[in-house]
Protein backbone atom coordinates (compact mmCIF):
# COMPACT_ATOMS: atom_id res chain seq x y z
CA UNK A 1 0.00 0.00 0.00
CA UNK A 2 2.07 2.97 -1.24
CA UNK A 3 1.09 6.42 -3.03
CA UNK A 4 2.56 8.85 -4.42
CA UNK A 5 4.83 11.98 -2.56
CA UNK A 6 2.76 14.34 -4.79
CA UNK A 7 -1.00 15.68 -5.10
CA UNK A 8 0.18 16.62 -8.64
CA UNK A 9 1.81 15.67 -11.63
CA UNK A 10 3.69 18.96 -12.44
CA UNK A 11 7.09 17.65 -13.81
CA UNK A 12 9.13 15.31 -13.24
CA UNK A 13 11.53 17.78 -11.32
CA UNK A 14 9.01 17.26 -8.27
CA UNK A 15 9.10 13.54 -7.97
CA UNK A 16 11.38 10.84 -6.34
CA UNK A 17 12.80 7.52 -7.37
CA UNK A 18 10.19 5.50 -5.33
CA UNK A 19 7.52 7.64 -7.32
CA UNK A 20 8.26 6.81 -10.89
CA UNK A 21 8.83 2.68 -9.62
CA UNK A 22 5.25 2.93 -7.96
CA UNK A 23 4.23 4.16 -11.54
CA UNK A 24 5.84 1.91 -13.19
CA UNK A 25 5.19 -1.10 -11.43
CA UNK A 26 1.18 0.34 -11.61
CA UNK A 27 2.01 0.69 -15.42
CA UNK A 28 2.34 -2.81 -16.00
CA UNK A 29 -0.36 -3.98 -14.38
CA UNK A 30 -2.56 -1.45 -16.49
CA UNK A 31 -0.88 -3.01 -19.81
CA UNK A 32 -1.66 -5.99 -18.75
CA UNK A 33 -5.57 -4.72 -18.73
CA UNK A 34 -5.05 -2.86 -22.40
CA UNK A 35 -4.14 -6.42 -23.68
CA UNK A 36 -7.47 -8.24 -22.68
CA UNK A 37 -10.09 -8.59 -24.74
CA UNK A 38 -12.05 -6.01 -23.23
CA UNK A 39 -9.57 -3.42 -22.15
CA UNK A 40 -11.58 -1.09 -19.58
CA UNK A 41 -11.28 -1.28 -15.59
CA UNK A 42 -14.31 0.60 -13.65
CA UNK A 43 -12.07 2.02 -11.15
CA UNK A 44 -12.93 5.70 -11.91
CA UNK A 45 -16.37 5.81 -12.12
CA UNK A 46 -17.36 8.43 -9.99
CA UNK A 47 -14.12 11.18 -11.30
CA UNK A 48 -14.29 13.01 -13.85
CA UNK A 49 -11.51 14.49 -15.92
CA UNK A 50 -11.49 17.79 -17.81
CA UNK A 51 -8.12 17.91 -20.44
CA UNK A 52 -7.59 21.33 -21.55
CA UNK A 53 -5.35 21.41 -24.32
CA UNK A 54 -4.37 25.47 -25.10
CA UNK A 55 -2.04 24.12 -27.55
CA UNK A 56 -2.20 21.26 -30.50
CA UNK A 57 -1.60 17.78 -29.60
CA UNK A 58 -2.83 14.66 -31.34
CA UNK A 59 -0.91 11.69 -29.71
CA UNK A 60 -1.19 13.18 -26.19
CA UNK A 61 -4.52 13.97 -26.49
CA UNK A 62 -5.59 10.57 -27.47
CA UNK A 63 -3.29 8.80 -24.89
CA UNK A 64 -4.68 10.69 -22.47
CA UNK A 65 -8.40 11.15 -23.13
CA UNK A 66 -7.67 6.80 -23.84
CA UNK A 67 -6.17 6.44 -20.66
CA UNK A 68 -9.18 7.99 -19.31
CA UNK A 69 -11.37 6.21 -20.47
CA UNK A 70 -10.27 2.87 -20.23
CA UNK A 71 -10.52 3.43 -16.02
CA UNK A 72 -13.98 4.20 -16.82
CA UNK A 73 -13.70 8.31 -15.86
CA UNK A 74 -16.35 10.91 -17.04
CA UNK A 75 -14.18 13.05 -19.86
CA UNK A 76 -14.67 16.62 -20.94
CA UNK A 77 -12.56 18.23 -23.65
CA UNK A 78 -11.67 21.37 -24.12
CA UNK A 79 -9.57 23.32 -27.07
CA UNK A 80 -8.43 26.65 -26.56
CA UNK A 81 -8.88 27.27 -30.17
CA UNK A 82 -13.08 27.21 -29.78
CA UNK A 83 -12.93 28.58 -26.65
CA UNK A 84 -13.52 31.77 -24.19
CA UNK A 85 -10.34 32.32 -24.01
CA UNK A 86 -10.31 34.08 -27.60
CA UNK A 87 -12.68 36.35 -25.55
CA UNK A 88 -10.23 37.37 -22.84
CA UNK A 89 -10.79 34.94 -20.13
CA UNK A 90 -7.93 34.29 -17.88
CA UNK A 91 -6.32 30.64 -17.07
CA UNK A 92 -8.05 30.76 -13.59
CA UNK A 93 -11.07 31.56 -14.39
CA UNK A 94 -11.50 29.68 -17.32
CA UNK A 95 -10.40 26.75 -15.43
CA UNK A 96 -12.77 27.75 -11.79
CA UNK A 97 -15.47 27.83 -14.54
CA UNK A 98 -14.92 24.26 -15.60
CA UNK A 99 -14.10 22.76 -11.87
CA UNK A 100 -17.27 24.39 -10.94
CA UNK A 101 -19.20 21.42 -13.17
CA UNK A 102 -17.92 19.05 -10.49
CA UNK A 103 -14.71 18.00 -12.08
CA UNK A 104 -12.28 16.01 -10.07
CA UNK A 105 -8.71 16.30 -12.39
CA UNK A 106 -7.29 18.63 -14.97
CA UNK A 107 -5.02 17.26 -17.63
CA UNK A 108 -3.46 20.30 -18.98
CA UNK A 109 -1.26 21.77 -21.83
CA UNK A 110 -0.24 25.23 -22.42
CA UNK A 111 2.26 26.94 -23.97
CA UNK A 112 3.52 28.78 -20.89
CA UNK A 113 6.37 27.07 -18.91
CA UNK A 114 5.00 27.15 -15.31
CA UNK A 115 1.50 26.95 -16.42
CA UNK A 116 0.80 23.75 -14.46
CA UNK A 117 2.38 24.65 -11.06
CA UNK A 118 0.57 28.57 -11.48
CA UNK A 119 -2.60 26.65 -11.70
CA UNK A 120 -2.30 23.90 -9.09
CA UNK A 121 -1.69 27.08 -6.06
CA UNK A 122 -5.27 28.43 -7.38
CA UNK A 123 -7.37 25.89 -7.90
CA UNK A 124 -8.66 23.16 -5.93
CA UNK A 125 -8.41 19.90 -8.26
CA UNK A 126 -5.30 17.68 -9.30
CA UNK A 127 -3.37 18.95 -12.28
CA UNK A 128 -1.40 16.62 -14.53
CA UNK A 129 1.16 18.24 -16.83
CA UNK A 130 0.46 17.49 -20.26
CA UNK A 131 3.20 19.58 -21.45
CA UNK A 132 4.07 23.17 -20.39
CA UNK A 133 5.97 25.22 -23.55
CA UNK A 134 9.62 24.16 -23.42
CA UNK A 135 9.39 23.66 -19.40
CA UNK A 136 8.44 19.87 -18.10
CA UNK A 137 6.15 17.26 -20.65
CA UNK A 138 6.00 14.69 -17.55
CA UNK A 139 3.98 11.54 -18.95
CA UNK A 140 6.20 11.75 -21.87
CA UNK A 141 9.76 11.25 -19.92
CA UNK A 142 7.58 8.48 -17.75
CA UNK A 143 6.73 6.46 -20.95
CA UNK A 144 9.87 7.09 -22.70
CA UNK A 145 12.06 5.31 -19.17
CA UNK A 146 8.80 2.65 -19.43
CA UNK A 147 9.82 1.72 -22.50
CA UNK A 148 13.72 1.65 -21.82
CA UNK A 149 13.18 -0.32 -19.18
CA UNK A 150 10.78 -2.82 -20.95
CA UNK A 151 13.43 -2.95 -24.02
CA UNK A 152 16.11 -3.32 -21.37
CA UNK A 153 15.63 -4.49 -18.13
CA UNK A 154 16.29 -1.28 -16.32
CA UNK A 155 17.21 2.13 -17.11
CA UNK A 156 19.91 2.42 -14.29
CA UNK A 157 23.45 2.21 -15.37
CA UNK A 158 22.11 2.35 -19.01
CA UNK A 159 23.70 5.33 -21.51
CA UNK A 160 20.80 7.93 -22.91
CA UNK A 161 21.60 10.32 -25.83
CA UNK A 162 18.93 12.57 -26.55
CA UNK A 163 19.76 13.92 -30.10
CA UNK A 164 18.37 17.67 -31.71
CA UNK A 165 16.70 20.63 -30.69
CA UNK A 166 17.32 20.00 -26.91
CA UNK A 167 17.05 24.00 -25.94
CA UNK A 168 12.98 24.15 -27.24
CA UNK A 169 12.43 20.53 -25.88
CA UNK A 170 10.16 19.64 -22.70
CA UNK A 171 10.75 16.49 -23.36
CA UNK A 172 14.08 16.82 -23.34
CA UNK A 173 14.40 18.25 -19.85
CA UNK A 174 11.71 15.97 -18.57
CA UNK A 175 13.88 13.12 -19.84
CA UNK A 176 16.89 14.54 -18.51
CA UNK A 177 15.29 14.93 -14.57
CA UNK A 178 13.37 11.06 -15.38
CA UNK A 179 16.84 9.43 -16.28
CA UNK A 180 19.13 10.98 -13.73
CA UNK A 181 16.64 10.00 -10.69
CA UNK A 182 16.95 6.20 -11.87
CA UNK A 183 20.32 6.36 -12.36
CA UNK A 184 21.09 6.53 -16.29
CA UNK A 185 23.92 8.26 -17.53
CA UNK A 186 22.18 11.00 -20.41
CA UNK A 187 24.14 13.19 -23.09
CA UNK A 188 22.66 15.31 -25.18
CA UNK A 189 23.73 15.79 -28.76
CA UNK A 190 23.09 18.76 -31.39
CA UNK A 191 23.68 21.79 -32.88
CA UNK A 192 25.60 24.57 -30.34
CA UNK A 193 22.87 26.71 -31.05
CA UNK A 194 20.51 24.15 -30.30
CA UNK A 195 22.00 23.58 -27.10
CA UNK A 196 21.23 25.36 -23.44
CA UNK A 197 24.11 26.84 -22.35
CA UNK A 198 24.26 25.84 -18.60
CA UNK A 199 22.98 22.24 -19.42
CA UNK A 200 26.16 20.85 -17.92
CA UNK A 201 24.65 22.04 -14.63
CA UNK A 202 21.96 19.35 -14.51
CA UNK A 203 24.49 16.60 -14.59
CA UNK A 204 24.37 15.27 -18.51
CA UNK A 205 27.55 15.33 -21.10
CA UNK A 206 27.34 17.48 -23.80
CA UNK A 207 28.41 16.27 -27.34
CA UNK A 208 28.16 17.79 -30.85
CA UNK A 209 29.39 14.59 -32.47
CA UNK A 210 26.79 12.74 -33.23
CA UNK A 211 28.97 9.65 -34.48
CA UNK A 212 30.83 9.82 -30.76
CA UNK A 213 27.44 9.97 -29.61
CA UNK A 214 25.80 6.90 -30.81
CA UNK A 215 29.04 4.84 -30.04
CA UNK A 216 28.72 5.84 -26.53
CA UNK A 217 25.06 5.23 -25.87
CA UNK A 218 22.84 2.03 -25.40
CA UNK A 219 19.62 4.14 -26.32
CA UNK A 220 19.40 7.72 -28.79
CA UNK A 221 15.92 9.47 -28.10
CA UNK A 222 15.91 11.49 -31.37
CA UNK A 223 13.53 15.19 -31.10
CA UNK A 224 12.13 16.53 -33.52
CA UNK A 225 13.32 20.36 -34.25
CA UNK A 226 10.39 22.76 -33.17
CA UNK A 227 10.41 25.54 -35.98
CA UNK A 228 7.25 26.75 -34.46
CA UNK A 229 9.12 27.79 -31.20
CA UNK A 230 12.00 29.50 -33.38
CA UNK A 231 11.81 33.13 -33.94
CA UNK A 232 15.39 33.03 -34.91
CA UNK A 233 17.55 30.83 -37.43
CA UNK A 234 19.66 28.38 -35.07
CA UNK A 235 21.49 26.74 -37.79
CA UNK A 236 21.67 26.91 -41.85
CA UNK A 237 19.51 25.12 -43.03
CA UNK A 238 17.46 21.41 -42.85
CA UNK A 239 19.93 19.78 -45.15
CA UNK A 240 23.22 20.68 -43.33
CA UNK A 241 20.94 19.36 -40.02
CA UNK A 242 19.89 16.45 -41.07
CA UNK A 243 23.63 15.76 -42.48
CA UNK A 244 25.00 16.45 -39.30
CA UNK A 245 22.39 14.99 -36.88
CA UNK A 246 20.03 13.12 -38.83
CA UNK A 247 20.20 9.08 -38.41
CA UNK A 248 20.16 6.81 -41.13
CA UNK A 249 20.49 2.82 -41.47
CA UNK A 250 24.33 3.06 -42.94
CA UNK A 251 25.33 5.46 -39.82
CA UNK A 252 23.42 2.40 -37.46
CA UNK A 253 24.99 -0.07 -39.51
CA UNK A 254 28.75 1.07 -39.04
CA UNK A 255 28.43 0.91 -35.07
CA UNK A 256 29.88 -1.72 -33.56
CA UNK A 257 26.56 -2.56 -31.61
CA UNK A 258 22.99 -2.42 -31.78
CA UNK A 259 21.67 1.09 -30.17
CA UNK A 260 18.21 1.32 -29.21
CA UNK A 261 15.73 4.36 -31.26
CA UNK A 262 13.47 6.14 -30.20
CA UNK A 263 11.07 9.03 -30.99
CA UNK A 264 8.72 11.15 -28.75
CA UNK A 265 6.87 12.23 -32.50
CA UNK A 266 5.69 13.23 -34.59
CA UNK A 267 8.13 12.19 -36.72
CA UNK A 268 9.72 14.65 -39.19
CA UNK A 269 11.29 11.63 -41.90
CA UNK A 270 13.92 12.29 -43.59
CA UNK A 271 14.96 15.30 -41.13
CA UNK A 272 16.14 13.68 -37.38
CA UNK A 273 15.14 10.10 -38.86
CA UNK A 274 15.34 8.18 -41.85
CA UNK A 275 12.09 6.05 -42.80
CA UNK A 276 14.26 2.81 -42.94
CA UNK A 277 15.41 3.46 -39.28
CA UNK A 278 12.03 4.49 -37.93
CA UNK A 279 10.73 1.79 -39.10
CA UNK A 280 13.13 -0.86 -38.24
CA UNK A 281 13.35 -3.33 -35.37
CA UNK A 282 15.96 -1.33 -33.50
CA UNK A 283 13.17 1.40 -33.23
CA UNK A 284 10.48 1.32 -30.12
CA UNK A 285 8.48 3.94 -31.68
CA UNK A 286 5.11 2.61 -31.93
CA UNK A 287 6.06 0.62 -28.21
CA UNK A 288 6.44 4.24 -26.66
CA UNK A 289 2.41 5.09 -27.93
CA UNK A 290 1.26 1.88 -26.42
CA UNK A 291 2.77 2.29 -23.37
CA UNK A 292 1.86 6.27 -23.16
CA UNK A 293 -1.76 4.66 -22.51
CA UNK A 294 -0.57 2.46 -19.67
CA UNK A 295 1.55 4.88 -18.38
CA UNK A 296 -1.15 7.78 -18.35
CA UNK A 297 -3.87 5.03 -16.76
CA UNK A 298 -1.35 4.56 -14.26
CA UNK A 299 -0.84 8.20 -12.68
CA UNK A 300 -4.49 9.30 -12.94
CA UNK A 301 -5.18 6.25 -11.29
CA UNK A 302 -2.50 6.71 -8.57
CA UNK A 303 -3.40 11.05 -8.19
CA UNK A 304 -7.50 10.10 -8.38
CA UNK A 305 -5.92 7.87 -5.51
CA UNK A 306 -5.41 10.81 -3.75
CA UNK A 307 -8.71 12.77 -3.90
CA UNK A 308 -10.88 12.26 -1.03
CA UNK A 309 -14.53 11.28 -1.19
CA UNK B 1 -3.64 -9.39 20.72
CA UNK B 2 -4.18 -13.60 21.31
CA UNK B 3 -4.44 -15.86 18.29
CA UNK B 4 -5.17 -19.75 18.53
CA UNK B 5 -5.21 -22.33 15.88
CA UNK B 6 -8.15 -22.93 13.91
CA UNK B 7 -6.33 -25.31 11.49
CA UNK B 8 -3.10 -27.01 11.73
CA UNK B 9 -0.82 -28.79 8.96
CA UNK B 10 -2.88 -31.86 8.85
CA UNK B 11 -6.02 -30.22 9.37
CA UNK B 12 -5.71 -28.31 6.19
CA UNK B 13 -3.88 -31.58 4.10
CA UNK B 14 -6.78 -33.40 4.63
CA UNK B 15 -9.06 -30.68 3.52
CA UNK B 16 -7.10 -30.03 0.21
CA UNK B 17 -7.81 -33.60 -0.39
CA UNK B 18 -11.67 -33.54 0.66
CA UNK B 19 -11.89 -30.32 -1.81
CA UNK B 20 -10.13 -31.66 -4.38
CA UNK B 21 -12.22 -34.57 -4.55
CA UNK B 22 -15.23 -32.41 -4.82
CA UNK B 23 -13.61 -30.40 -7.67
CA UNK B 24 -13.25 -33.59 -9.57
CA UNK B 25 -16.87 -35.27 -8.60
CA UNK B 26 -18.08 -31.84 -10.41
CA UNK B 27 -15.82 -31.28 -13.19
CA UNK B 28 -14.60 -34.84 -14.13
CA UNK B 29 -11.33 -34.47 -16.09
CA UNK B 30 -10.88 -30.80 -15.93
CA UNK B 31 -11.58 -30.56 -19.63
CA UNK B 32 -13.77 -27.50 -19.54
CA UNK B 33 -12.89 -25.82 -16.22
CA UNK B 34 -10.08 -23.78 -15.03
CA UNK B 35 -9.09 -22.53 -11.87
CA UNK B 36 -8.75 -19.05 -11.23
CA UNK B 37 -6.75 -18.09 -7.61
CA UNK B 38 -8.29 -14.42 -6.23
CA UNK B 39 -4.88 -12.41 -5.84
CA UNK B 40 -3.31 -11.92 -3.56
CA UNK B 41 -3.54 -14.76 -1.31
CA UNK B 42 -6.13 -16.93 -2.82
CA UNK B 43 -2.92 -17.88 -5.76
CA UNK B 44 -1.42 -20.27 -2.88
CA UNK B 45 -4.83 -22.24 -2.67
CA UNK B 46 -5.47 -22.24 -6.10
CA UNK B 47 -1.39 -23.79 -6.61
CA UNK B 48 -1.41 -26.19 -4.20
CA UNK B 49 -4.86 -27.63 -5.01
CA UNK B 50 -3.60 -27.38 -8.81
CA UNK B 51 -0.68 -29.24 -8.06
CA UNK B 52 -2.41 -31.97 -5.69
CA UNK B 53 -5.11 -32.70 -8.63
CA UNK B 54 -2.46 -33.04 -11.30
CA UNK B 55 0.16 -34.82 -8.70
CA UNK B 56 -2.21 -37.48 -6.91
CA UNK B 57 -4.91 -37.11 -8.87
CA UNK B 58 -3.30 -37.31 -12.00
CA UNK B 59 -5.46 -34.97 -13.34
CA UNK B 60 -3.88 -33.80 -16.85
CA UNK B 61 -3.66 -30.04 -18.78
CA UNK B 62 -5.31 -28.69 -15.85
CA UNK B 63 -5.41 -24.87 -16.61
CA UNK B 64 -4.61 -22.58 -13.47
CA UNK B 65 -4.54 -18.50 -13.72
CA UNK B 66 -4.47 -15.60 -10.83
CA UNK B 67 -7.05 -13.14 -11.13
CA UNK B 68 -6.04 -9.56 -9.49
CA UNK B 69 -9.18 -7.48 -8.63
CA UNK B 70 -7.55 -4.11 -7.38
CA UNK B 71 -9.27 -1.96 -10.12
CA UNK B 72 -12.44 -3.54 -9.42
CA UNK B 73 -12.49 -2.87 -5.53
CA UNK B 74 -15.95 -0.45 -4.48
CA UNK B 75 -13.76 0.94 -1.66
CA UNK B 76 -11.20 2.96 -4.00
CA UNK B 77 -10.98 6.17 -2.52
CA UNK B 78 -12.72 5.51 0.30
CA UNK B 79 -9.95 4.21 2.49
CA UNK B 80 -6.62 6.19 3.99
CA UNK B 81 -4.59 4.23 1.11
CA UNK B 82 -4.83 2.66 -2.33
CA UNK B 83 -3.95 -1.04 -2.53
CA UNK B 84 -1.61 -1.53 -4.68
CA UNK B 85 -1.91 -4.29 -7.46
CA UNK B 86 -0.89 -7.52 -8.64
CA UNK B 87 -0.55 -9.75 -11.05
CA UNK B 88 -3.38 -11.36 -13.47
CA UNK B 89 -2.09 -13.89 -15.07
CA UNK B 90 -5.03 -15.99 -17.40
CA UNK B 91 -3.05 -17.49 -20.34
CA UNK B 92 -6.30 -19.02 -21.45
CA UNK B 93 -9.92 -18.26 -23.11
CA UNK B 94 -12.82 -18.10 -20.55
CA UNK B 95 -15.40 -17.83 -22.82
CA UNK B 96 -18.03 -20.79 -22.02
CA UNK B 97 -15.47 -22.26 -19.93
CA UNK B 98 -16.61 -23.66 -16.12
CA UNK B 99 -14.84 -21.23 -14.09
CA UNK B 100 -14.00 -21.76 -10.19
CA UNK B 101 -12.75 -18.74 -8.19
CA UNK B 102 -10.50 -19.86 -5.73
CA UNK B 103 -10.07 -17.84 -2.41
CA UNK B 104 -8.49 -18.35 1.43
CA UNK B 105 -11.06 -16.79 3.16
CA UNK B 106 -14.92 -15.88 2.31
CA UNK B 107 -15.70 -12.53 4.49
CA UNK B 108 -17.73 -9.98 3.56
CA UNK B 109 -18.42 -11.19 -0.66
CA UNK B 110 -16.95 -8.08 -1.70
CA UNK B 111 -13.30 -9.28 -3.01
CA UNK B 112 -15.40 -12.23 -5.51
CA UNK B 113 -18.05 -9.09 -6.41
CA UNK B 114 -15.33 -7.86 -7.84
CA UNK B 115 -13.79 -10.69 -9.14
CA UNK B 116 -16.69 -11.50 -10.74
CA UNK B 117 -17.30 -8.04 -12.58
CA UNK B 118 -13.17 -8.55 -13.45
CA UNK B 119 -13.76 -12.21 -15.13
CA UNK B 120 -16.09 -10.35 -17.66
CA UNK B 121 -13.02 -8.87 -19.06
CA UNK B 122 -12.05 -12.15 -20.36
CA UNK B 123 -15.28 -12.98 -21.79
CA UNK B 124 -18.58 -14.69 -20.08
CA UNK B 125 -17.70 -18.06 -18.71
CA UNK B 126 -20.71 -20.27 -18.68
CA UNK B 127 -20.57 -21.01 -15.07
CA UNK B 128 -18.46 -19.21 -12.49
CA UNK B 129 -18.24 -21.84 -9.03
CA UNK B 130 -16.53 -20.24 -5.55
CA UNK B 131 -13.60 -22.60 -3.44
CA UNK B 132 -12.81 -20.74 -0.12
CA UNK B 133 -10.93 -22.57 2.56
CA UNK B 134 -12.46 -20.52 5.39
CA UNK B 135 -16.10 -19.51 5.08
CA UNK B 136 -16.95 -16.53 8.07
CA UNK B 137 -20.35 -17.44 7.48
CA UNK B 138 -21.76 -14.64 9.56
CA UNK B 139 -20.31 -11.55 8.13
CA UNK B 140 -21.43 -11.52 4.25
CA UNK B 141 -22.57 -7.98 2.95
CA UNK B 142 -23.49 -9.46 -0.52
CA UNK B 143 -25.63 -12.47 -1.39
CA UNK B 144 -22.83 -14.48 -1.77
CA UNK B 145 -21.86 -18.02 -0.67
CA UNK B 146 -19.29 -20.62 -1.44
CA UNK B 147 -19.85 -24.19 -3.47
CA UNK B 148 -17.03 -25.45 -1.81
CA UNK B 149 -16.08 -24.85 1.20
CA UNK B 150 -12.97 -25.80 3.54
CA UNK B 151 -14.15 -24.93 7.34
CA UNK B 152 -16.92 -22.65 8.41
CA UNK B 153 -15.75 -20.30 10.80
CA UNK B 154 -18.58 -18.43 13.08
CA UNK B 155 -16.05 -15.56 13.87
CA UNK B 156 -17.30 -12.26 15.38
CA UNK B 157 -15.76 -9.01 13.43
CA UNK B 158 -12.64 -7.94 15.72
CA UNK B 159 -11.57 -11.29 15.16
CA UNK B 160 -9.50 -12.23 12.13
CA UNK B 161 -8.55 -15.17 10.30
CA UNK B 162 -4.70 -15.68 9.22
CA UNK B 163 -4.19 -17.93 7.03
CA UNK B 164 -0.44 -18.91 6.47
CA UNK B 165 0.95 -20.91 3.81
CA UNK B 166 4.37 -22.74 3.92
CA UNK B 167 5.40 -20.97 0.56
CA UNK B 168 4.84 -17.89 1.43
CA UNK B 169 4.76 -17.75 5.60
CA UNK B 170 7.16 -21.01 6.29
CA UNK B 171 4.30 -22.76 7.95
CA UNK B 172 0.28 -24.32 6.69
CA UNK B 173 -1.68 -23.02 9.16
CA UNK B 174 -4.85 -20.97 9.91
CA UNK B 175 -4.89 -18.71 13.19
CA UNK B 176 -8.07 -16.47 14.55
CA UNK B 177 -6.52 -13.55 15.89
CA UNK B 178 -8.52 -11.46 18.34
CA UNK B 179 -6.84 -8.01 18.35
Amino acid sequence: MSELSVNHLLGIKYLQEKDIQLIFETADHFKEVINRPIKKVPSLRDITIANLFFENSTRTKLSFELAEKRLSADVINFSAGQSSVKKGETLIDTVNNILSMKVDMVVMRHPNPGAGVFLSKHVKANIINAGDGAHEHPTQALLDSYSIRERLGDVAGKNVVIVGDILHSRVALSNIYALKLQGANVMVCGPKTLIPKYIGDLGVKVETNLRKALEWCDVANMLRVQNERMDISYFPSTREYTQQFGVNKALLDSLNKEITIMHPGPINRGVEITSDVADSKQAIILDQVQNGVAVRMAVIYLLAGKIKQ
Amino acid sequence: MSQKVLLNATDINIILHRLACQLIENHKDFSNTVLVGIQPRGKYLASRLAQMLKDEYKIKNLQVGYLDITFYRDDFRRGDKIHEANTTKIDFIVEDKNVVFIDDVLYTGRSIRAALTAIQSFGRPNEIELLTLIDRRFSRHLPIQPNYRGRQVDAINKEKVKVSWIENDGEDVVYLVNS
